[in-house]
């Protein structure tokens, strides 16, 4: 890490005396400033960091010392995991989810939102209140609504003359994945929609207008302006799901704890169970490093395709 | 003087700038209104059916589980808000959470006051030290932090062994929204302050925290919602009584879970904190938000 105070800058040139003691005291206030921040950073986030690192490469039960050095053998332990190996795709298919359906969703309400219309306020509204709530509650609240046959949800379909499946929605195989998709797009919808409607204020109004002196439609409109312009709100929106749905756990704990038979694990889930449950420390130390080489890339890979345009653009 | 970009500009109603255009293109369609009556419906219904099932009995729930309170009973109510643990639950929350919001708000404020405002080497190295925090999520390193905080440091099952990691990793993004905002102040705020006879620290305690109080807000809003919410470092080290409001509700659900109807009121019980939060700070955490990705 960086020492915080090195040699101030100003007052490099002034007179000895005074421009000494008054660099000591620049850099005195500055050592002030910013050691609480930084102690705290470097114990609770750079420690652990370091620690999972290290964990990484030894076989640890949680507790004695760190002797049993392995290498590289939990890595390969974790990647050849069929669990795990389930969890990557898991949760692969959450991010690609979450974005193929918020998207245009996202988009279509925030567009309908963004017309004239009575009792617009109240909807805005209304639309981010499951953002709001925490993840763990809307979890609670919809574990009971996809209850098998007793639920709400079951209910209402068996009003239209359809079944789910006999074990529930979450208790079957094939389907707990998608549920779970389904229910975080529920809850994670507010955003991009909030975003969007944001990103169609700043859109001029000329530009509408000259449209509509040319005889454009509402539809030729959208197509042909709003959606071009609004293109760095959404790769931005896209990037934030992303790394979202590569940390997801709460929901799946909630809902699933992974099963039924690890059909909805997530890499968080896969590491929690690992280090609390079977207390296999290196593997989960493992996990968590391959998982954030895997952000990392994704991170760095969506920002050199995606959003390098953008920023170019912007001009900063 | 310019707006630092990470913050939109507060209070500002959203839709006062939009009256009046597109009206060419607006409402009057019966099917658009159709639509957001479906779209509203989606997004309150599940929302509803729990606050309503709340004030029904298991057995109206289990004759009709989407119906409507009949007769409505007050008593599922009534036993959520007289159980104590309801109330240690919500305690141990609004502890840590106001423990977060103090330490990230301070210790960010004072961190990046320097970094906005003072000349001196190795600056934008420190500072990247803190943007490179906002890679590592708090997941990547629930393990390490579950074993530093109960055995290292003895502080499992305590407000600060939750408290202060969440704070630190709450630290980088309260430094970079709070950088821009100091740095944008006037240098003839602090020449005017200098001439005064203020030092640098009476420029920091007199000038700019009045004047960065809406960046703070922002920030301490931002901080105190993920405390409230968090889920997972609190499932690692916190039992009994010490548990926060998310942990006690999975609790109860699943504890209890033969009683829908007294789920379904502990539940709404226990989001209303969140949501009367979020309709007192609607415009800043919505301007946050915006201000957020937009920059």
């Amino acid at each position: 890490m960086k020492p915080p105070a090195e040699p101030p800058l100003t007052g490099a040139t002034t007179r000895k005396g005074r421009g000494s003691r008054r660099d000591w005291r620049k850099a005195a206030e500055i050592l002030f400033f910013v050691t609480p921040a930084l102690a705290l950073f470097a114990l609770f986030v750079i420690v652990p960091v370091l620690t999972a690192v290290q964990m990484s490469v030894y076989r640890w039960r949680g507790f004695g010392p760190l002797e049993d050095f392995v290498g590289f053998r939990n890595y390969a332990s974790v990647l050849t995991n069929d669990v795990f190996q389930g969890a990557v795709g898991h949760t692969m298919t959450i991010v690609v989810g979450s974005i193929l359906l918020q998207l245009p969703l996202g988009l279509g309400i925030a567009l309908l939102l963004n017309r004239k219309m009575k009792g617009q306020g109240l909807l805005r509204t209304i639309v981010f209140v499951p953002f709001v709530l925490s993840e763990v509650i809307a979890g609670v609240i919809w574990f009971q609504l996809l209850q098998p046959r007793y639920g709400v949800i079951d209910t209402l379909l068996e009003a239209v003359g359809l079944t789910g499946p006999p074990q529930g929605w979450l208790g079957d195989r094939d389907f707990a994945l998608w549920t779970i998709l389904i229910v975080l797009t529920w809850k994670y919808l507010g955003l991009p929609i909030l975003l969007f409607l944001a990103g169609l204020q700043s859109i001029s109004e000329e530009l509408y207008e000259a449209a509509q002196l040319d005889g454009a439609t509402w539809w030729q409109t959208q197509r042909k302006i709003t959606i071009p312009l609004l293109g760095p709100t959404m790769r931005t929106w896209a990037f934030l799901s992303m790394i979202g749905s590569l940390q997801l756990f709460d929901m799946v704990w909630v809902l699933t704890r992974g099963g039924p038979a690890n059909s909805t694990t997530t890499m968080v889930t896969f590491l929690v169970n690992q280090g609390t449950e079977r207390g296999n420390y290196g593997i989960a130390g493992a996990a968590s490093v391959i998982l954030f080489v895997i952000a990392l890339v994704m991170a760095i890979t969506y920002q050199r395709i995606f959003l390098r345009r953008d920023t170019k653009e912007a001009g900063r | 003087m310019t707006t630092p970009t990470v913050l939109a500009p507060p209070a500002e109603p959203a839709t006062g700038r939009q009256r009046g255009r597109r009206d060419a293109y607006s409402g009057g369609n019966p099917l658009v209104y159709v639509l957001a009556l479906v779209i509203a419906a989606a997004s309150l219904g599940p929302v509803l059916i729990a606050v309503l099932g709340g004030f029904r009995t298991n057995a109206q729930l289990a004759q009709n589980p989407g119906g409507w309170p009949d007769p409505w009973v007050l008593f599922n109510y009534r036993d959520a808000f007289t159980n104590p643990a309801f109330w240690q639950f919500t305690g141990n929350s609004l502890a840590i959470g106001a423990i977060t919001t103090v330490v990230v708000v301070v210790f960010g404020m004072m961190a990046a006051y320097p970094l906005a405002r003072y000349r001196f080497r190795g600056r934008e190295a420190l500072f990247t030290v803190f943007v490179a925090g906002l890679l590592f999520p708090a997941t990547v390193a629930a393990i390490p932090l579950f074993i530093l905080v109960s055995q290292n440091m003895g502080l499992s099952n305590t407000w600060w062994g939750i408290a202060l990691p969440q704070a630190a990793f709450t630290l980088p993004l309260s430094v970079v929204i709070l950088r821009p905002f100091i740095a944008a102040l006037p240098n003839e705020l602090e020449d005017a302050a200098m001439v005064d006879g203020s030092s640098r620290i009476g420029f920091f305690w007199r000038i700019v925290i009045p004047l960065c109080w809406p960046a703070m807000v922002t920030v301490g809003v931002v901080a105190f919602v993920q405390s409230w919410h968090a889920y997972l470092l609190p499932l690692l080290l916190l039992q009994g009584d010490m548990r926060t409001l998310p942990l006690g509700v999975a609790d109860y659900s699943s504890e209890y879970s033969a009683d829908i109807a007294g789920v379904f009121a502990f539940t709404s019980l226990s989001m209303l904190p969140a949501l009367v939060l979020f309709l007192v700070f609607q415009k800043r955490i919505v301007g946050g938000l915006q201000g957020a990705v937009k920059g």
